[in-house]
């Protein structure tokens, strides 16, 4: 077989984010992957929220699965030409004006510490803060649901006070519980399997956040608002 | 209704799939030969989306309780009815009481059996695909066991088949042009660059050039590769995005991940590539440790092979349709 490269390559070039446009790649012949431009925020989120509705609406389209400051298109057979595609999407992202989510908002209730806050030690140390600190600085903040994505149910949140921020494990936890509550880089969240994961636990929710028999299997949706509140505090 | 006798720990009932619920991280999970199963659902005249089982441990048996038309497709081997030997990618008719049995194929991964009027586990999400991760859909979100008893779907009108089978010629060889074979006992798949081919030296040169073995640390949710490891020139902290059945990611360890069927929903590790959609069916019958080589395609390529294949199912579809109809002015 001759390889040979794709036409559309060029648009495809690794632009730092920093640079201001908009970047387009692809997974296999049908998806292809929008990413912001810019800061990790709400503004790029609102835009990018957005575009899926814009996106959504397109009539070649299988699904779209929005991430954090992205988007993948899925289209339901390979385009005709994805020079075209791309120009599409990079033309629907320029005209995506910013708007807000009228989510709900969700009271999540937290047994902070405990017996499955086995990494908020480290935070401490990390942040150089007290165990309490960071649990009052955890549940103090308001956070949006940016995107939903990696296990059923699971809402990435958005809203971290940077003082608590904690890379990822480079080595996963091999079991963690469904229910811990997390914080995995500048993002937070609840586990919604028991299984590894490389985020960093500081506490227990109880709530049932996804159920595959209801209409609306998962109880977040991008725009939600989250408010954790503290059920238990054991230090 | 149909028993199972005999099963290894990793078979499961699978459709073909359940997309549209990514946006809430569910995966899509359905076979890892959605071909297979398209066919093996024709050819006993059900929907294509008809639940069947997807057999990948073997010796694998059952029993059926009423006269049933079945089709075993996907692996190469032979299936047995109550020890007379069957072929596969063919529709028979088994009377109640008679016993299916898969053995170990010889060269491919994964077997499927369909039958008329299809599983009838219920539909969650609007599949009947099991969610092995998320422990829902197809027989109570998990593997068959031996014991389990699986109710068929009513198929409204008995479709008949020949007394000596209804076969096609399967994909493999109907589409020879369109699917080249194992070269030196490795699987060509056909993949375009990803978003990150760009920081992979050489223009992914390590990448494209080598044969990687098919890890046995691997699953439905996705084939960890064994070979020289990979490396960008240039670290890259991605933000987490939507990823699909296909993608090719290089985790820091440089040995790539391409995922499967039960794929996760979103992903951060740099893509070198993506497997082209028209051949995620032949990585689905590749085996733990067998061979595979990425060959650089074109967006033209998979579009055209994409239509190869539609055509050939639309065939089966009709020539299938045909055969019964007369059977039945025969009859």
């Amino acid at each position: 077989m001759i390889a040979t490269l794709n036409n559309h390559m060029p648009l495809r070039e690794i632009v730092p984010a920093a640079q201001g446009r908009a970047r387009v790649s692809s997974i296999g012949a049908r998806s292809f992957l929008l990413e912001a431009p810019g800061e990790f925020d709400l503004a790029a989120q609102r835009r990018i929220w957005a575009l899926s509705q814009t996106v959504r609406g397109w009539p070649d389209i299988a699904e779209i699965v929005p991430g954090m400051t992205n988007l993948l298109a899925i289209f339901a057979e390979a385009p005709e030409d994805p020079d075209t595609v791309v120009a599409r999407l990079l033309e629907a992202w320029d005209n995506a004006r910013s708007i807000d989510l009228a989510g709900k908002t969700i009271e999540i209730p937290v047994h902070y510490g405990g017996e499955h806050a086995v990494d908020l030690p480290a935070l401490c140390d990390l942040a150089q803060l007290s165990d309490r600190e960071i649990v009052r600085i955890h549940h103090e903040a308001t956070y949006r649901v940016f995107a939903l994505g990696s296990a059923p149910g699971f809402g990435y949140l958005h809203g971290l006070d940077p003082r608590i921020y904690m890379p990822r494990k480079t080595v996963p936890s091999l079991k963690m519980a469904k229910g811990c509550v997390t914080i995995g880089g500048m993002q937070t969240g609840v586990a919604m399997l028991t299984g590894p994961n490389g985020w960093n636990s500081i506490g227990y929710a109880e709530l049932q956040m996804f159920d595959p028999a209801s209409p609306t299997p998962a109880m977040m949706a991008p725009g939600d608002t989250v408010r954790f509140v503290p059920a238990r505090i054991e230090l | 209704m149909i028993e199972i006798l005999e099963t290894g720990p990793f078979n499961t009932v699978q459709d073909l799939g359940r997309p549209g619920y990514r946006d809430i991280g569910v995966s899509a999970s359905g076979a890892m030969d959605p071909f297979a199963v398209r066919i093996g659902n024709i050819l006993v005249g059900n929907d294509e989306v008809a639940a069947g089982i997807e057999v990948q441990t073997f010796p694998f048996s059952l029993r059926f309780d009423r006269r049933t038309v079945f089709a075993v497709t996907g692996a190469d081997g032979d299936p047995m009815l109550d020890a007379l030997k069957l072929l596969p990618w063919c529709a028979y008719t088994a009377e109640a009481g008679q016993v299916l049995e898969l053995k170990h194929p010889p060269t491919l991964a994964r077997a499927y059996v369909s039958v008329g009027g299809g599983l009838d586990v219920p539909s969650v999400m609007g599949s009947r695909s099991t969610s092995l991760r998320g422990s829902f859909g197809g027989n109570a979100g998990r593997p068959l066991v031996k014991g389990d008893r699986l109710a068929l779907g009513n198929s409204a009108d008995f479709a008949p088949v020949p007394a000596n089978g209804l076969a096609v010629i399967e994909p493999a060889v109907a589409l020879r042009d369109v699917f080249p074979d194992f070269v030196d006992g490795t699987l060509p798949v056909r993949a375009l660059p990803g978003g990150e081919h760009a920081l992979f030296p050489d223009d992914g040169d390590a990448f494209w050039s080598q044969t990687w073995k098919i890890s046995s640390r691997s699953d439905r949710t996705g084939y960890r590769l064994s070979g020289e490891p990979i490396k960008p020139t240039t670290s890259i902290e991605m933000r987490s995005h939507g990823i699909v059945p296909g993608v090719i990611q290089v985790p820091p360890g440089g040995e790539p991940i391409v995922q499967m069927s039960d794929a996760n929903t979103a992903g951060g590790y740099p893509k070198i590539a993506g497997v082209i959609e028209c051949d995620l069916w032949r990585l689905g019958q590749a085996r733990i440790g067998s061979r595979i080589r990425f060959v650089r395609s074109t967006h033209a390529e998979a579009r055209a092979i994409e239509q190869a294949v539609a055509r050939y199912v639309e065939d089966v579809r009709t020539t299938s349709e045909m055969i019964k109809r007369a059977l039945k002015a025969m009859a």
